[in-house]
Formats: structure tokens, sequence, C-alpha cells
């Protein structure tokens, strides 16, 4: 018990960050009308791709002859930049296909 | 100083940057500034992410990171300007599966690094670090499974064990003791625990999709996307990143809420459709529907709707498979060009992801404002003259609204019996994918047109044109 006050706080910003971002997505995302729900999933989609910062790190701290991290690192960069690359593309792209009807 | 102080000054604005662009996404006028805005959130994170000051002897890699990123960013961006706009249930899936695996890759030179004693991590810690497998591991394989599903390239009751949901739940509850297990003994027992607690996750990935398919695809899909997000944020939590948990975290509450809208969309609550087949035991509609199905000729139909004031269009996902959007507009503007008001009933299951339908008509050229959602369509259909159902059943079934026995009774429908006359176009008399009759095709009201969409569309048209 005493673990779990002291992990309360020592991570009381991230908590609040927690929290907050919680009740902030909802408030946001609730918003979003249902023409748009597939260019909102392949937006959020692509902002899950946030993950390649952490691999990005993960390299930049590897030792050059940990071969096994290096690989792990390089496949997560990869990984997680097709994923946000991609996502942004393609739902620019279906955006694109809502805004020239507008007349 | 300056540099770090530049650097937090890019992830806030990153942060922002995705919290902004989400708002603006809110309205299909402002909306691909909102993904741009969140497109730039991601550079300005990367950017910061690249210079980040780490002290004095850091390896940087900096050749293995260029190389990585310029591979992803060309692979994403090619197969993001290639793809088909039916596909997107597909692209959207791979790269739910993709940002998880990267949560996995993460996770995973944690727990490399905490057996072989080069970083020390508590107890919360390292949970941090199963919570990334687990979530992270099961958004991988549940999204791969799930574009295998959606592309037919598995046969989901050759897939579903028997007692199936009995076996997931095992799984579950093995996961759960295993994870405490691994958390109560600590560096002692080796990392091979947490080797097998990776791949038991990833096997329950697929295992937690198997069962689920056909109109309860949008509901995996959300879900799943969900997952992605928060196996981000997981991950973000283990490098201390807060613009990486600010980011997971919206994309988990974005999966949250489209999940719940779909589940609500189908009046159903979210465990009985992780737990239970639609089609399997429950589908035994209970009053024998009978009657008498009229069938229109394509010369009367042209005629009726060619004359009619109003018709509601319900397109169904029969339309996207017969490829036939673009000749449904064709229709849709011959019949405004003759002063007819043309609009679109969209039910929000329509299609194989939340707002499916609706991109693909976009692509087809129909402006927006012609797209009713639910509540629109169920008021505007009661003044129309003609509701013509082009591929779609179980949104148009009535018993879900009186007939208590029935398996979708108080599924939200598209109340289409209250429009003056309706045309159903279908391929045949086969039951839609829930297996429930359908009493509309033998309603008073009600005419049918057989045939394959495209072509019966394609006849309608030339129809319309000789009048």
């Amino acid at each position: 018990m005493e673990n779990l006050y002291s992990f309360f706080l020592d991570n009381l910003l991230i908590i609040y960050l927690l929290a907050f971002t919680v009740i902030l997505g909802f408030e946001i995302i609730a918003k979003v009308p249902t023409v748009l729900h597939t260019p909102l999933m392949s937006g959020s989609n692509a902002i899950s791709g946030v993950v390649v910062i952490g691999a990005i790190i993960l390299v930049r701290l590897t030792d050059p002859t940990d071969y096994l991290t290096l690989s792990l690192g390089f496949a997560g960069i990869i990984l997680g930049m097709i994923n946000a690359a991609g996502g942004f593309v393609v739902t620019d792209r279906m955006l694109e296909m809502f805004k020239k009807k507008k007349k | 100083m300056l540099l770090t102080f530049i650097i937090e000054a890019f992830f806030l604005l990153g942060s922002i940057g995705f919290i902004w662009g989400l708002r603006l996404l809110s309205s299909p006028d402002t909306a691909r500034k909102g993904n741009i805005y969140a497109g730039v959130g991601m550079a300005l994170a990367i950017i910061a992410s690249l210079i980040m000051p780490f002290g004095e002897n850091v390896p940087n890699n900096y050749t293995w990171i260029i190389v990585a990123l310029l591979i992803g960013t060309v692979l994403g961006y090619y197969s993001a300007v290639k793809v088909a706009m039916t596909s997107m249930p597909q692209m959207v899936s791979v790269f739910n599966g993709l940002g998880g695996a990267c949560a996995v890759v993460l996770g995973l030179a944690d727990v490399i690094h905490y057996y072989d004693g080069t970083k020390v991590v508590d107890t919360l810690g390292f949970l941090t670090v199963l919570l990334t497998l687990l979530i992270g591991g099961v958004a991988f394989t549940g999204s791969i499974f799930a574009y295998a599903k959606l592309e037919d390239l598995v046969d989901d009751k050759k897939v579903t064990l028997p007692k199936h949901s009995l076996v997931n739940m095992i799984m579950l509850v093995g996961l759960i003791l295993l994870g405490a297990y691994i958390l109560i003994q600590g560096e002692s027992i080796g990392m091979e625990a947490a080797i097998v607690f990776l791949i038991v996750s990833l096997i329950y990935g697929v295992s937690f999709v198997a069962p689920i398919g056909g109109a309860d695809m949008p509901v995996v899909i959300s879900l799943l996307n969900s997952f992605s997000g928060l196996s981000g944020a997981a991950a973000g939590i283990l490098f201390d990143s807060q613009f990486m948990v600010v980011g997971g975290i919206l994309v988990g509450a974005s999966g949250t809420i489209l999940t719940v809208m779909m589940c609500t969309a189908m009046n159903r609550s979210i465990w009985n459709v992780l737990i239970g087949g639609f089609g399997g035991s429950s589908a035994v509609g209970s009053a024998a529907v009978g009657g008498n199905v009229k069938e229109i000729s394509l010369n009367d139909a042209a005629i009726q709707l060619y004359y009619s004031q109003s018709v509601i269009i319900v397109p169904g996902y029969g339309l996207a498979v017969a490829q036939a959007q673009k000749i449904c507009k064709e229709i849709d503007d011959q019949l405004s060009a003759n002063g007819v008001d043309v609009k679109y009933a969209i039910h929000p299951v329509a299609g194989r992801m939340p707002g499916h339908m609706n991109v693909l008509l976009a692509e087809a050229d129909v402006p927006y404002p012609k797209l009713l959602d639910l509540d629109e369509a169920n008021s505007a259909l009661s003044s129309a003259d003609v509701t013509i159902i082009i591929g779609a059943n179980d949104v148009v079934n009535p018993a879900a609204e009186n007939d208590p026995g029935s398996p979708i009774y108080g599924m939200p429908v598209l109340k289409v019996w209250n429009s003056k006359s309706v045309i159903v176009m279908k391929r045949s008399m086969r039951s839609g994918y829930a297996g429930i009759e359908n009493p509309l095709f033998f309603h008073e009201k009600t005419k049918m047109l057989f045939g394959d969409a495209k072509e019966v569309l394609g006849k309608l048209s030339s129809e319309i044109k000789s009048l």
C-alpha cells in the first residue's frame, strides 16, 4: 500500500494529465458527426502512431553493439511511421472528397 | 537550456495540434484543416524526439533512425495513396495492427533490459510494461486477423471453436494470473515468463476476434482502434512522455466512443458482441412471415421515381459490394434534374466501419448535406414519396419495432414503411447477415426489384433517360 501512495504522489502530474485528457477526449470526439466517423477513425489511427516517438528515443539510447535492441527499435520506427504517415495521408484523401463537393 | 525549452515546446505544440485537430474534425468544412494540424503536431514531435538532448555520450544511431523513418514514410504514403475507399476498413485495421506491434516492440525492449539488469523498473512500472504487451499484442494480432476476415481470407465459422467464449475467458483469466505472478516474483523468475505472457496475449488477440464477424465488424474495428491508442498511452508512461500519453488517450477515447455508438446502433451490449455470435442460436425469428411478394418492372419503377417529389435512397453494404455508388449518383442527378428532391438515409452501421457509407458516397461525388443520419432520416421518411432500398436489409426491418420475439427487436432502424411507397432492390429473397426474415418485403407498400445492384441501377438509369 505504501508503494501505491508514493507512486500516486510521485506521479501526480501525469495522473492529472491522464484524467483531463480522458475527459477532453470524450468531449471533443462526441461532437464529431456520423458523416465524419471514418475519417475520425483513420485520423485518430494516425495519432496512435505516437508510439514512433518511443521507438526513436529507444534507438537513440541503445548501445551501437546491442543489435537485438537496435533491430527491435528499427522495426518499431518503421511500424509506427507507416501507421502515422499512412494514416494522415489517407485521412486527407478522404476529407478532400468531402470538401470539394461543398456548394 | 534553450534546446530543452524548444523541445518541450515542440511536444506541447504537438499535443495541442492533436487536440485542436480533432476539434476541427467536428465539421466537414474544417475537417481537412484539422487533420493537417494533427499531422503537423506529429511532425513537430518527431523532430523534437530526434534532437532532444540526452547528455554527452549518447550513441544516437541516427543512420538506423533515418533509414527506418524513410522506409515507414514511403510504405505508409504509398499504401495510403493506393487504397480503394471500399477497402478503408482493411486499411484502418492494418494500421491499427502496426501501431499495436510498435507498442509491443517497445514493451519487449523494456522486458529485455529489465531482466539483464541494464534498466531498473519498479513493480508499478513493470505492470505498465505488461499492460503495453497485453493491449499492444491484442491490438496487433486482433487487427491483422480482422483484416484477414474483411478480405474474406478466413471463414468466420471455421475459426470459431465450440465454447469459444469459455476459451477466451480462460485465456484472459490465465493472463491476469500469470501477470500477477510475474509482478510478485520480480526479476528472480527470468525473462521466459514475460515472453510466455506476450505469446498468450498475441494468441488471445486472434481468439478474441475469431468469433466476431459480418455485421459486428464496425464494433471490432472501433474497439481495436481504442486498444492501439491505449497501448500507445501505456508505452508513453514507460518513456515518461506526456506527448505519447496525450495522443494515446485521445485515440483510446475516440475508439471507445465509436464502439459504444456502434453497439447502441445495433441495440446490443459490448459484452453481447464479444461473447456471442449473431447468426447462431439466437436467430430464431418468432412470428412466421408470409404473404405475397410484389415485383415491379423497371419501367414502372423509373416512372414512379421520375414523377415523384421526394425520393430517399437507403444504401446498404450490398451497394458497396456491387460498386454501384457512381451509377446510383447518376440516377440521383437524373432525378434532381427533374426537380425531385433526392436524399440518402444512412444507418450508423451501414458499411463495415463507422461512417463507411458516407465516405463511399462522398467518393461518388454525393454532397454531404444530402446524407441524413438516423434521426433526420426517420423524420424525412414520413413525407417521402418513394424510398428505394439498395442492398440493405436488417437496418430496415420492421420486426425491430414490432416483433418482441425477433433477435433484432429494439435495434433502431430506418422506418422506411412510413413513406408512401417502397422499392426494394435485392439480389434474391435471401435473408440478411443476421439470418432474420424481413416482413418489409411482404409489406403492402413494398415492391421488389431483383438483381445485382449495379446492373439493375444501370438499366433503371437508361429507362429514366428514355422517359
